[in-house]
């Protein structure tokens, strides 16, 4: 069977090379999607570091993602408008820099994840699902509502934001820095999955109580693990919105925080190159099938009902021969 | 005799009407194997739940070190030196046995919340780590995962992932669990070295086991304890014969 290490190898070869191909042979529309890949991959990437190691099975995971959207789009909106934004008796400018607002959806989403975490950490199982998708639910409604923000419109932003020394307007470097981005990420859980931090939230996983006799508090682990996905994904959040130029409550839907599961599960549940792979192939099968039919969730039903039954560890583990993203 | 390493005073818990436990006072001197015997249902496993800190008790209190940790949490008192094994072995089953003992390294050594270096690569962690695994002769088995290990290799990680936390005192939950003989032969070689370097409170079935390590008996029935004492003074003891050595003798 092939080793994990090449795959990851080849997937960002692909990364590298689809693009390029697509930039000689004229084609801009591939870059746009294959842009789109690696952002929810990245909000994926995010994700499998509570789920694919914490066990946490976070079907509210859109609530980052949409704070990253709206983190760029009120800021990239005032910016746009020139009125400040009046915050706390603080009057803060818009602005149009990526890393500012980057920034600010990284930490944002951090702050949001640490008070949720709070909360939902103290259930497992079901009941951990169901509350976070309730957080999820309540954030896409009170976006709704948000008619200062366009509500249940959206709100567009009419160029895209900038980056020192880039146009980001041209498709291909846009998509050379979300594929920069995912590398980092992507670097970042390899390292925090073999770091001793990694091994007390995998151990975490599969015996709190084992955590616990050994000195440690399980539950602030998975805290700060939870922490750590909700800001990746918050991050994907205003990258995506840039990609779009726009933002919607859409964003914070339980459709997004199931197809970021989705992703995990196709891909191969804790593998490292698992949601870039299930990103790929949902993207793939929703810009083919869409296109020949609008009933193409069916089959992406099926794929995954083939995955569950027959394929436990996905893509990936179907590939590497093993089942499990461990040893 | 010093001041013991770990006492109960009065420990009391019940679940309904069930008493499970009732004013249960034990100690555990350093450099002694203190055993706690009796039949299934005695109150063995809330006693242990209790001085591991998983079920408060309803009165009485619990004293490690001379400080009372009554209301102290499991990680808490782990941290403070309280090493204890599983009945049913709680392992990181996916986990490889050196990953294992890596997990007790990090949590006796603080570092969990590191997140650049790899575990394994941290000399002091996988010092430690190995320095266990080879203690319990499990050196050759470090990458195995836990789920390929068998039985009894399982029960020596448990108490290599102890060792890794250089406890003041062992808890041990029936060790001897599921061994053959072989097995529970070569574990009780390993735990009467032990007890040099940190008493230990041994819940136990396996009373071969039992004579052979035990300094002290203590036995429950009932959630009570109704007799301590030495190897030969349980085994004269007629009230201990008729509530629990009759039925296996």
């Amino acid at each position: 069977m092939i080793p994990e290490r090449w795959i990851n190898w080849a997937v960002l070869a692909a990364l590298i090379a689809v693009p390029l191909w697509a930039l000689l042979a004229d084609a801009p529309f591939t870059i746009t999607l294959t842009t789109r890949v690696v952002i929810l991959a990245i909000a994926a990437v995010g994700l499998n570091i509570a789920l694919g190691i914490g066990g946490l099975v976070s079907l509210g995971h859109a609530v980052f993602f949409g704070i990253g959207g709206y983190a760029m789009g009120i800021l990239a909106s005032h910016a746009q408008t020139y009125v400040p934004l009046e915050l706390f008796g603080m009057s803060i400018e818009g602005t149009k820099s990526m890393p500012i607002i980057w920034l600010t959806a990284t930490l944002l989403s951090a702050l949001i994840a640490y008070l949720i975490g709070l909360l939902v950490l103290r259930t497992s199982g079901v009941y951990f699902i169901m509350i976070t998708l309730a957080f999820g639910q309540m954030f896409y409604y009170f976006a709704i509502s948000w008619a200062a923000y366009g509500g249940e419109d959206g709100l567009s932003i009419y160029v895209r934001n900038e980056f020192p020394g880039l146009n980001t307007l041209v498709p291909i470097q846009f998509y050379g820095l979300c594929l920069s981005i995912l590398v980092c990420v992507l670097f970042l859980k390899a390292r925090l999955v073999a770091s001793p931090f990694g091994l007390v939230l995998n151990a975490a996983r599969q015996s709190s109580v084992r955590v616990e006799t050994v000195g440690l508090n399980p539950a602030r682990i998975k805290l700060l693990a939870f922490v750590i996905s909700g800001a990746i994904t918050g991050l994907a959040g205003a990258l995506f919105a840039d990609l779009n130029r726009f933002v919607s409550p859409q964003m914070f839907s339980w459709q997004l925080s199931g197809e970021l599961i989705v992703f995990i599960i196709i891909g191969g549940v804790g593998r490292l190159m698992g949601p870039v792979i299930g990103a790929a192939v949902f993207v793939l099968l929703e810009h083919w099938l869409g296109g020949l039919t609008e009933f193409w969730q069916i089959c992406l039903g099926a794929i995954l009902l083939g995955i569950v039954l027959f394929a436990r560890g996905g893509v990936v583990g179907l590939l590497t021969g093993k089942e499990g993203a461990h040893v | 005799m010093s001041d013991p390493i770990l006492q109960t005073r009065s420990l009391s818990k019940s679940f309904g009407a069930l008493r499970a436990t009732q004013e249960v006072s034990i100690d555990l001197k350093s450099g002694e194997i203190h055993a706690i015997i009796g039949p299934n249902g005695a109150g063995k496993s809330t006693l242990i739940q209790q001085i591991t800190g998983i079920l408060p008790p309803d009165s009485g209190s619990v004293h490690f070190m001379g400080r009372d940790v009554t209301t102290w949490s499991t990680p808490q008192r782990a941290e403070a030196g309280l090493g204890r094994t599983f009945q049913i072995s709680a392992l990181a089953t996916e986990d490889s046995a050196l990953e294992n003992v890596l997990l007790g390294a990090i949590g006796a050594m603080g570092r969990a919340w590191h997140m650049w270096r790899p575990a394994p690569k941290m000399s002091a962690l996988r010092d430690r780590a190995e320095e266990a695994l080879a203690r319990v002769g499990l050196s050759d088995h470090a990458h195995t995962r836990c789920a390929e290990l068998s039985h009894g290799m399982r029960r020596q990680l448990e108490v290599a992932i102890a060792l890794t936390l250089q406890p003041k005192a062992f808890l041990m939950d029936e060790p001897m669990a599921g061994l053959g003989s072989e097995g529970s032969k070569a574990l009780t070689e390993l735990l009467s070295r032990l007890r040099d370097e940190a008493p230990i409170l041994l819940i136990e079935h396996d009373m071969d086991a039992v004579f052979a390590l035990a300094d002290r008996i203590s036995v429950l029935v009932n959630g009570q304890i109704i007799a301590t004492g030495t190897v030969a003074e349980i085994r004269a003891s007629r009230d201990v014969q008729q509530a629990y050595l009759g039925e296996t003798a």
